[in-house]
């Protein structure tokens, strides 16, 4: 124990975090977003442009760049955020190497902000909008993603400095059971898919008294494609791990885990520094804020399977053994990690904790809904103008979280369903769309909140393949304990397979229903007993889809390969341009005698090759479905 | 897959090291073949038989936990490694018909190393750029919009290299014989 108290450590602490941040405040800082969205686009070539510029102009003495998390704006990555003293700070999207020296040469040499490449202000100001102004604004109420992009997720002090770690301090001078209290009176609900309140696990772990208790982080983040967890760890891990230090508190652990994907290196190695700096500040490890209370954390490295993300798959894994999850009772908070009780949360549960206890029960209550407080976060992507990273207030309809805060769909196409949950989850159709987002509405809809991956497609997504390609990953990654869940997914999987080749039958859709409700019975762990579902809404809401594949042999979104063809269509061929012959693969396309082009289906791979290139003046390839060439044109020989 | 000159030793040797500088409890069986794995880019059979005898205990349970979990390989990497994005996004704008443009021009099936070690094709779920659709992960580069034509553009690019290589290789072996 230390003679001062938590509160006097902590403003210590907090006072030299602003200072470094004040006195950084007195140069230009750049930003740079590079989570793995950023990288991707490209975002760490643009940091090296903007630290070559910047040299090159003198000013290496005057600028700092930094990298940065991910601010959700992903569909216009890279990119970056230039903070210069006397202007407010602006985020500038889409860069490449022209723009940033622009950018060099108008705004940091001279003092010209650029305004028309910027996307919007961070703070308010007289002359440019913010982000809260975008239409989005209205609707996005950032929580736990309030900070990621906006601070420097390798330094602590970053964090510190805007409040990190407060609320770790004013609970170490209240009992535990306060903790407690005030996240059972918040309704934390876990946000890793079922909504299990967070309060009650962690109480019954308490009340089973084992001698050692541990505190494990999910970030498997199974959802294939979905990646809410992973910018979290990113771009704000602190927050996560503060969260983690407090349930420790609350349940008397002394250890724990963040298990996170080996595929996630980024995460990996930013949690890795910020358990470091967490422990050079006192903040983790022994007598924490010079309290008696001991704490330490380390990352555990998922190994890639679907199922591990299941709550005792995931600690039969961390013990050696094979992914398969167990019956339960006992639950976790009795058995779990060596034989001990364990608390399981995913890493949004975490991370709303620092806030809660922060502000206060009350204050997290005000947003959302009375059942499901609080904000939900989703990976926006698929057919949608502004894919990235939202958080909405619970409640929020999907109609606005497609069309408000996505901005609708992209090239006027025509919605067609969202698939939310991933592969426990359902594709809604339009009707759908006025749903409140919350645990228990979408239930009743057929989809489930899921971990958070939202998906939305348009006229030229084929629901039956859809269906098909969510099964297909849930029967690989099934662990193979149950029966139905290895065999019953199997043969559901053959059975979409067929009817994507227009191979189905009558009995088709019957037997996949029967086989749906066997699965779904017969299965030990929620993978097995949800694996259905993407099937089982897609027959209920898009069931003429099937119908035309079976009865016709037609697929009406032009998808599946085996029941469409390529066609040119003689009167829009321009016949001089020659292009699709050139892109063709596999030499399918040849021109005629009279000089129209024509494709050899014979060797025609369905490539789609041909149509892309085609010059959108002309765009004479068209799919046909059912696969069959229009009788009426003579063919002619080559 | 065959291992090549030298290869075995390499081995033998690597997962000495890395047995005798870890813990040996069953708990740190995944931790023990992720690190194998790091130095030697996968896990060959071999490697699995020693840390099976380091940990005592059998053989078939390490073979049954590295082929259970997604991220052990039990084929040696390709030089130059192609992993195709097919998470949801991708999938729905065709990141099949990109695996199998992959597949085509490289001989060999996802999850395979061409015999002369050079390539290797693997599956990926979403890599969180879910914006460039459909997306390749190329020696660990991400390439976005990665249409059929796109992939030949990038294997071009890589056989070039490999050719730029070979010739580099010749005309220092010939000026070693000349000197
Ligand atoms: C097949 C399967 C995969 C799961 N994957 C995850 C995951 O990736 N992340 C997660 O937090 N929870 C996942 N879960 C849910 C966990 O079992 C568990 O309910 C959750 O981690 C508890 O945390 P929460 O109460 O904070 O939501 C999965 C469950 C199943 C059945
Ligand atoms: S339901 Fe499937 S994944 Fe779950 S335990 Fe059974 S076999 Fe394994
Ligand atoms: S690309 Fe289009 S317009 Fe040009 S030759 Fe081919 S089909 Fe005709
Ligand atoms: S990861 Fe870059 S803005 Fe989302
Ligand atoms: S689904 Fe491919 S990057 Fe997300």
């Amino acid at each position: 124990m230390s003679n001062f108290t938590p509160a006097e450590i902590y403003k210590e602490l907090l006072e030299e975090a602003i200072s470094q941040g004040e006195a950084r405040k007195e140069k230009t800082r750049v930003l740079v977003g590079t989570a793995t969205c950023g990288v991707a686009a490209g975002a760490l070539k643009i940091k090296e442009d903007f630290l070559r510029e910047i040299e090159s102009k003198n000013l290496s003495d005057d600028v700092d760049v930094f990298e940065v998390g991910c601010i959700g704006h992903c569909y216009a990555e890279p990119l970056a955020i230039i903070a210069k003293p006397g202007h407010p700070a602006i985020c500038y999207g889409r860069l490449d190497d022209g723009l940033v020296h622009r950018l060099v040469e108008d705004f940091l040499v001279a003092d010209d902000p650029s305004y028309e490449y910027a996307m919007a202000a961070l703070e308010r100001n007289d002359v440019f909008p913010t982000f809260e102004d975008f239409p989005r604004g209205i609707y996005e109420k950032k929580l736990i993603l309030e900070q990621c992009g906006f601070i420097d997720a390798r330094d602590v002090n970053s964090y510190l400095a805007r409040e990190g770690y407060s609320g770790l301090a004013k609970a170490l001078v209240e009992k535990p059971e306060w903790v407690l209290e005030e996240i059972k009176a918040a309704n934390l609900r876990g946000r890793g898919g079922a909504g299990f309140p967070a309060g009650l696990k962690w109480e019954a772990c308490i009340k089973s008294k084992g001698d050692a208790i541990y505190v494990i982080c999910n970030a498997d983040e199974g959802d294939p494609g979905a990646f809410m967890d992973r910018s979290i760890l990113e771009s704000d891990p602190h927050l996560v791990i503060e969260g983690m230090i407090l349930c420790a508190y609350t349940v008397g652990a002394q250890k724990g885990y963040l298990y996170i994907r080996a595929e996630y290196p980024r995460a990996v190695t930013h949690v890795q520094e910020a358990l470091e700096q967490a422990r050079m500040k006192g903040l983790l490890g022994n007598s924490i804020l010079g309290t008696d209370f001991n704490f330490d954390l380390e990352i555990f490295q998922g190994s890639g399977a679907f199922v591990c993300g299941e709550a005792t798959a995931l600690v039969n894994s961390m013990e050696g053994k094979m992914g398969m999850p167990e019956s339960r009772p006992p639950r976790l908070a009795q058995k779990g990690y060596r034989g001990k009780p364990t608390v399981l949360n995913n890493v949004k549960t975490f991370a709303y904790v620092p806030l809660i206890i922060r502000n206060g029960a009350d204050w997290f209550k005000e947003t959302g809904t009375p059942e499901s407080p609080g904000t939900a976060v989703f990976s926006l992507v698929g057919k949608v103008v502004n894919t990235g990273l939202v958080e909405v207030p619970m409640g929020t309809t999907l109609r606005q979280l497609i069309y408000d805060v996505g901005d609708g769909l992209p090239n006027d196409r025509e919605f067609k369903a969202v698939q939310i949950g991933g592969p426990s989850g359902g594709c809604l159709p339009e009707s759908a769309l006025d749903v409140p987002i919350d645990f228990d509405s979408l239930q009743d809809a057929g989809a489930i909140m899921g971990s958070g991956g939202l998906v939305v497609m348009d006229e030229d997504d084929c629901m039956v393949s859809v269906a098909r390609y969510f099964l297909e990953f849930t029967q690989h990654e099934s662990c193979g304990k149950c029966t139905f869940c290895r065999l019953g997914t199997k043969h559901m999987l053959d059975i979409l397979t067929d009817i994507t080749k227009g191979k189905g039958d009558g009995d088709s859709l019957a037997l996949l229903e029967e086989l749906a409700e066997d699965v779904r019975d017969g299965s030990l762990c929620n993978l097995g007993r949800t694996a259905p579902n993407p099937v089982l809404t897609t027959l209920k809401y898009f069931r003429d889809e099937y119908i035309a594949h079976i009865e016709e042999g037609r697929c009406p979104a032009l998808a599946c390969r085996d029941l469409i063809l390529y066609y040119i269509e003689p009167p829009k061929c321009s016949k001089l341009c020659n292009v699709c012959v050139g892109s063709c693969p596999t030499e399918a396309i040849f021109t005629r005698d009279d000089g129209l082009k024509e494709i050899d289906q014979e060797k025609c791979v369905k490539c789609d090759n041909c149509l892309k290139a085609c010059p959108g003046e002309y765009n004479a390839v068209v799919k046909i479905s059912p696969p069959v060439l229009p009788p009426e044109k003579v063919r002619v020989a080559k | 897959m065959q291992l090549i000159e030298g290869e075995k030793d390499q081995i033998l040797a690597i997962v000495g090291e890395v047995l005798k500088n870890s813990p040996k409890q069953r708990e740190d069986l995944i931790p023990l073949l992720q690190k194998v794995q790091a130095k030697l880019g996968y896990l060959p059979a071999l490697a699995m038989e020693k840390i099976a005898d380091g940990l005592n205990i059998p053989a078939a349970d390490v073979y049954g936990l590295a082929t259970f979990y997604n991220q052990f390989r039990l084929n040696p990497p390709g030089k130059h490694q192609v992993k195709v994005c097919l998470g949801t996004a991708c999938y729905m704008v065709g990141g099949d018909i990109t695996l199998e443009s992959f597949e085509r021009r490289m001989e060999i099936k996802e999850g395979e190393t061409s015999p002369d070690r050079l390539y290797s094709l693997e599956r990926v779920a979403c890599v969180g750029c879910c914006t460039m659709a459909p997306v390749a992960v190329v020696d660990e580069e991400v390439e976005g919009k990665v249409t059929p034509t796109r992939v030949d553009g990038i294997m071009l690019a890589l056989q070039d290299e490999e050719k730029k290589n070979e010739k580099e290789l010749k005309s220092n072996q010939e000026e070693g014989e000349d000197a």
